[in-house]
């Protein structure tokens, strides 16, 4: 495994020194002669209609451009085919506070900051729904028409024979845990820049280019063509630099419509901006969960059944929420070995922003859920949790009750790895020996998974997900055109590290035009974990193609068969004729080969130095050209140097270019069942972890001191991205763990900002420890699977067994806040209840609290306006409030 | 609001601006200067994607008024991260930044080259608390911050050998 010459190495991602430096270009760093700025009028009320919109004065303030309002682009769209809810902007009503009313285009940003508040817009308030619970009772006022009881989908599923799975138990658990909202808060605002060119033909208004911080412009592309009217191939999108996205640029956020809608109605170019509050109320991150779980346990440990029933909260819109509350059912499979699954799952319809995919999509929550009630189990059997988890493991290749298809497992040695790093076996439950103060600490372990990606794709079809172009020019320049996302994660240096190592070539000659969809081809995009799975084998194909068209090439120069032809390092020679190892270079070889006749024997000179002095007067690839040619000339070899395998290559196919494509295999694309469609991958990550925290039990503040965390990634392509993804996903994690979540009053988001929402800095965030486990999967290319989302899950559970292990209470709902901690340690003690949690106990919480729990506002929050149906909560029946 | 005429001296080049007097340092980098490398991502001094150095002091570009940092007299020496790399070289701690994983998406990498660079000059050998405490007003979703560290001391280690630049 160690043989390969760019697989494995850790190499620094192409793009780092354009964003140390500064010089890349993030979509708000973009520029256009003559564009002026959008601006965005937000709905002030969490349901209401529009009786009217009057822009009147603000389009009269000198600077403004024009006033876009929903009926300038009222088709609908959404990023599922089966929910196309949303508008560019609201017509006829709004449904959450922050629901798009109207944009304003003007010459700079002040002025259409200025021109938003002569906007007047009349507004008839309906009841508004911010609890799931309630908003399923609902008969009236719905948010939407076509979706009864506010149901976005339910879905109910039975593998196995649950019933039965319950009365073989020797013992079984079952409680209700909830996991609050949480958001990606992508170091990026969103932005985007819309404008058109001209069409030479009619001389009229023509293509249509968007350039916007997406991690799917493909499907950016499918949407703008629904909601602008327009064929797609008039329109392109480009995908700049991208500051983070976490899935929360996986879809089509309001803005990248409303700007290119605000474009063809001002006649110019349009970017907007969001400012970071704008960026909550898009949001589309993880709802709101509440989650009844029951497992079943034997005495030796083998799990019999489990039986879910979930709800979430799914904010205003359905986004991804269809497949989120898939994923949360169809996950419980496929990390152990489970006989019986019972899931019911709710995605519900709320007066909130729309909650969609965000890292680990739909699977966390019920994650959390799981491995907490799988440590309860242990502690009543008396079982070790790590032994319980060992006893349940999938034996691959599996496929699992509900159709999945495991083949690479590396859980067994992801557990065994923070096993004997964590020292569990010595310091598991022995931490607080003798310690009689308030602070105590705990261990706890968790597991978890991930697809690397969907094995069928949101717009249903046949076609390949991923297809990948490489050209190579007689410069000897490889260059990629690849429709693969690159933001942050690293897929651009992942497609070049495959193709320089399918070629042979070293890593500096390859380029990446990426993400671009006039110049590359269709990549359906950044998320579900599935580029380097599915774009990297794309590439590999691509590059093997080519490769095969340069070997046979050289074959044929060099007097042998094809199978033996070597490429690596830039060097192309015969089996056994290899190049001694310090000529690794390709200019040395061809160099070294054409020294004899400069070499002088009596001055000594050196021959490399002689070659340079040519060199230096006739650049590149002139003089390589006139080498070759030598070469060429004095017949076959025994090697030659990348360049001239090229030239040859050439010569003989009259272009170099290879394309490869990637789709997953009909086996890997699950059952036939409803909603099936859902959780097969072609391979899944797998992932074990140990917390190791610090409670203190007098002000119930937990920090975590160490984490060990380990991934199976099927083989690390480059184990430095590796190690970032993974730490990223359980730092990510943490904070959702102990302290990320959304404050809501009146559905109204009280913490829209970075210092309110508590995003962890880096005093906040521990030590740790990555071990990669390198499963190598059948499939995956050289073996590769996801690792950028697996890891998130684990890190919510472990931490919820370490606060048992420390303290001995169980946490049911997450982040554990100082607040729900020390709730939970009174209650365990008996002791008198303080009201900092609604009067709500942690370890047995019943319903969501529209103040997520931590702060209660009784009283306290903002002003509403008077008709406000919260005011009127004890008359307008299903509407929450105080 | 009329445009005023200042005077800003950035990168060791001084700039005759005319923009308006509430005008806030970022925008006038950003727009004016185009210098788009400081990068605004919460408009409130939170999380310090914007940070440039004034004098080799670090400081938040998003509230500050471009107009209160005037050199009239060489005083309110500006740097962005476009003035980080070395005689058309990186930095050391630029390219230790990507040998090590310190920058992902590379949003906020900016502002950390700007703290970290002031950290290094301060404080030449920091404790890993040090360089905790000193990172805390910059924020990043994507690294957990661990190859950050690893990054930075790499980047000690490399200034330390007198080997700054690139290979």
């Amino acid at each position: 495994m160690s043989d390969f010459s760019v697989i494995g190495k850790p190499i620094s991602l192409i793009d780092a020194p354009s964003k140390t430096t500064g010089q890349g270009k993030y979509a708000d760093d973009l520029y256009m002669p003559g564009m002026l700025i959008g601006k965005i009028l937000h709905s002030p009320y969490p349901h209401a209609l529009i009786k009217s919109i009057d822009a009147s004065k603000a389009e009269a303030l000198e600077g403004v451009v024009a006033v876009v309002v929903g009926s300038d682009a009222p088709n609908k769209y959404g990023i599922l085919p089966v929910g196309h809810d949303e508008t560019a902007l609201a017509v006829e009503k709004v449904r959450y506070v922050g629901d798009n009313v109207a944009c304003v285009v003007a010459v700079s940003e002040s002025i259409a900051e200025q021109a938003l508040e002569l906007i007047d817009v009349e507004y008839e308030l309906l009841p508004a729904y911010f609890d799931p619970e309630d908003a399923m009772k609902a008969e009236s006022d719905l948010i939407h028409d076509h979706r009864p009881n506010n149901i976005e989908k339910d879905y109910h599923h039975v593998f196995g024979d649950p019933e039965r799975g319950f009365a073989e138990a020797d013992a079984f658990v079952e409680g209700r845990f909830i996991a609050n909202e949480v958001t990606h808060a992508a170091m990026e605002p969103h932005a985007t820049l819309a404008y058109f060119e001209f069409d030479p033909q009619t001389g009229n208004e023509g293509r249509l280019i968007v350039q916007s911080s997406t991690q799917v412009p493909y499907y950016l592309q499918h949407k703008l063509s629904i909601v602008l009217d327009m064929p797609m191939q008039q329109i392109r999108v480009i995908k700049p630099l991208v500051g983070g996205g976490f899935g929360g640029k996986s879809e089509i956020i309001p803005l990248e419509i409303i700007a290119a809608v605000a474009a063809r109605k001002a006649k110019a170019p349009v970017k907007i901006t969001y400012s970071r509050e704008e960026v909550f109320w898009a949001h589309r991150g993880r709802p709101r969960t509440i989650i009844d779980l029951k497992t079943g346990i034997k005495k030796d440990g083998a799990i019999t059944a489990v039986a879910a029933k979930v709800i979430q909260d799914g904010g205003a819109y359905c986004s991804y929420g269809v497949v989120t509350i898939l994923y949360s059912g169809a996950l419980l499979g496929a990390l152990y070995d489970i006989p019986n699954i019972k899931y019911d799952g709710f995605r519900v319809l709320t007066n909130k922003p729309a909650c969609g995919a965000m890292r680990g999509h739909g699977t966390v929550n019920v994650r959390f859920a799981f491995e907490s009630q799988l440590d309860e189990l242990a502690t009543k059997i008396g079982m070790d949790p790590a032994d319980v988890r060992r006893r349940n493991l999938l034996q691959p290749p599996a496929v699992t009750v509900n159709g999945l298809r495991v083949q690479s497992y590396g859980l067994p040695e992801c557990i065994e790895k923070v096993w004997s790093a964590s020292q569990w076996t010595q310091r598991k439950g022995k931490l607080n020996a003798g310690n009689t103060g308030p602070m105590k600490r705990g261990l706890g372990m968790a597991c978890s998974h991930y697809v690397s990606g969907a094995a069928n794709s949101i717009i249903r079809s046949d076609m390949p997900h991923s297809t990948v172009n490489i050209k190579i020019d007689r410069d000897g320049g490889v260059i990629i055109y690849t429709g693969a996302s690159d933001i942050g994660q690293g897929s651009d240096t992942m497609v070049a590290q495959i193709a320089a190592e399918v070629l042979g070539c070293k890593i500096r000659r390859v380029k990446v035009i990426a993400a671009d969809t006039d110049l590359t081809p269709i990549d359906i995009g950044s998320y579900s974990s599935r580029v380097t799975f599915m774009n990297g084998n794309a590439t590999l194909r691509a590059a093997q193609e080519i490769k095969n068209k340069i070997a046979s090439a050289a074959a044929r120069k060099m007097n042998c068969a094809v199978e033996e032809v070597n490429m690596r390092d830039d060097m192309v020679w015969r089996t056994g004729k290899k190049p001694s190892s310090n000529g690794a270079h390709a200019e040395d070889i061809l160099e070294l080969v054409d020294a004899p006749r400069a070499l002088s024997p009596e001055t000594g000179e050196s021959p490399l130095g002689t070659v340079r002095e040519v060199s230096g007067r006739v650049e590149g690839q002139i003089l390589r050209g006139s080498l070759q040619q030598k070469r060429k000339d004095e017949g076959p070899k025994d090697r030659m140097s990348f360049e001239e395998a090229v030239v040859t290559a050439i010569e003989v196919n009259g272009a170099l270019s290879g394309t490869g494509s990637y789709a997953p295999p009909t086996d890997a694309r699950g059952g036939k069942h409803k909603g099936g469609g859902v959780g097969p991958s072609p391979a899944y990550s797998y992932a074990a972890q140990v917390a190791e925290v610090e409670v203190d039990e007098e002000t119930g503040h937990v920090s975590v001191i160490k984490m060990w965390a380990a991934h199976d990634c099927g083989r690390a392509l480059n184990p430095v991205s590796v190690e970032g993804q993974v730490i990223g996903s359980v730092w990510m994690g943490l904070g959702q763990a102990l302290q990320e979540e959304f404050v809501w009053k009146d559905g109204l988001l009280m913490n829209a900002g970075m210092l309110e929402y508590k995003s962890p800095s880096s005093v906040e965030s521990p030590e740790i420890e990555c071990f990669i486990v390198e499963s190598v999967d059948p499939e995956g290319p050289f073996g590769a699977k996801e690792a950028s989302e697996g890891s998130l899950a684990a890190a919510i559970p472990a931490v919820a067994n370490a606060i048992y292990d420390a303290v001995g209470v169980r946490l049911r709902e997450c982040p554990f806040t100082p607040e729900r901690v020390l709730s939970a340690i009174r209650a365990k003690n008996g002791e008198k209840k303080i009201s900092m949690t609604g009067g709500v106990d942690p370890t047995n919480p019943h319903k969501l609290r529209e103040h997520g729990g931590a702060v209660v506002y009784k009283g306290k929050g903002p002003k509403r306006h008077e008709q406000d149906p919260s005011r009127k909560a004890a008359v307008v029946p299903g509407v929450t409030g105080d | 609001m009329k445009k005023e005429l200042i005077e800003l001296r950035v990168n060791g080049r001084r700039h005759e601006l005319a923009v308006e007097p509430n005008k806030l340092l970022l925008d006038v980098l950003r727009e004016d200067l185009g210098l788009t490398g400081s990068k605004r991502g919460c408009d409130e001094s939170s999380c310090g994607a914007c940070t440039i150095q004034v004098d080799g002091v670090p400081m938040l570009s998003c509230t500050m008024i471009a107009a209160s940092y005037q050199s009239e007299h060489g005083e309110h020496e500006i740097t962005t991260v476009e003035g980080v790399a070395e005689r058309g070289a990186l930095a050391a701690i630029q390219k230790a930044y990507g040998e090590w994983g310190g920058a992902q998406c590379g949003y906020c990498t900016p502002g950390f080259m700007m703290t970290v660079k002031a950290l290094m000059e301060r404080n030449p050998e920091p404790t890993d608390e040090e360089i905790r405490h000193a990172l805390s007003g910059n924020l990043c979703r994507c690294t957990g911050y661990s190859q950050m560290y690893q990054a930075i001391k790499s980047a000690i280690e490399a200034e330390q050998k007198g080997m700054a630049a690139g290979r």
